[in-house]
């Protein structure tokens, strides 16, 4: 029974570890990035820890998988705010709208005359 | 109808493709970021997925060094990421013409 539970959180850890990198990917500027990546990239060592701890089921084990989250739950704010901070003082372009600031654009690049993006969707970066 | 074993088994080997997957495209980001901050964001997300994989290699091989790995990998990629912060902040406040200098 306790495979089974930590298989679905090891599971849970790998997707929320993928979805803050499609995130860092996709969004279209730093701060909107870091929303992805902080948030949902402190989730995914959680989950996957609270996996190996029912995993081993020992006493230093568990130790070590609440020390490593205690310290990435307190470390990963301070490190996003001086990133956000360093961010805003040397004046990255923000999104403002549906345009993407930096000319080379989304990753999809040869996706070039897709029919329909929704939403208007933007111009091929000339690819 | 596998058992429970073999479920953890499959899920872990699920697991290492979605976080090398994640790590790999944390990498793009580094790659084609378009500022320093954008690298660093992606930095620090390469060094969390890092620590996740640490622990699945922990679970996989049942070798509970690894954890010790994970730990101070956490703390180095804090202290990393809070000097490339930094750097990036004082680069920009040294010049603040917005050229690109040193």
């Amino acid at each position: 029974m306790t495979e089974v539970v930590a298989g679905v959180l090891v599971l849970l850890g790998g997707v929320s570890a993928l979805i803050a990198a499609l995130g860092l990917l996709r969004l279209p500027d730093v701060l909107i990035r870091m929303h992805a990546s902080t948030k949902i990239g402190t989730l995914s060592p959680g989950l996957i820890m609270a996996a190996t701890a029912l995993h081993f089921a020992e006493g230093p084990v568990t130790l070590r998988g609440v020390a490593i989250m205690a310290f990435l739950l307190l470390t990963a704010p301070i490190a996003s705010h001086l990133i956000g901070r360093a961010a805003m003082r040397s004046g990255v372009p923000l999104w403002h709208g549906k345009e993407d600031p930096h000319a080379p654009g989304p990753p999809d690049g040869p996706s070039g005359p897709g029919p329909a993006l929704p939403g208007g969707g933007r111009p091929s970066p000339s690819a | 109808m596998m058992n429970a074993t073999e479920f953890l088994a499959l899920c872990l080997q699920i697991g290492f493709g979605l976080i090398l997957a994640a790590v790999a495209l944390a990498f793009l980001r580094l790659l084609r970021g378009p500022s320093l901050p954008d690298r660093v964001v992606a930095l620090d997300l390469m060094t969390v997925s890092i620590v996740s994989f640490c622990g699945l290699y922990a679970m996989a091989t049942r070798e509970r060094a690894f954890l010790d790995v994970a730990m101070s990998l956490a703390l180095v990629g804090f202290l990393a990421t809070v000097a490339l912060a930094r750097f990036a902040e004082r680069r920009q406040a040294g010049k603040p013409s917005g050229k690109e200098g040193t």
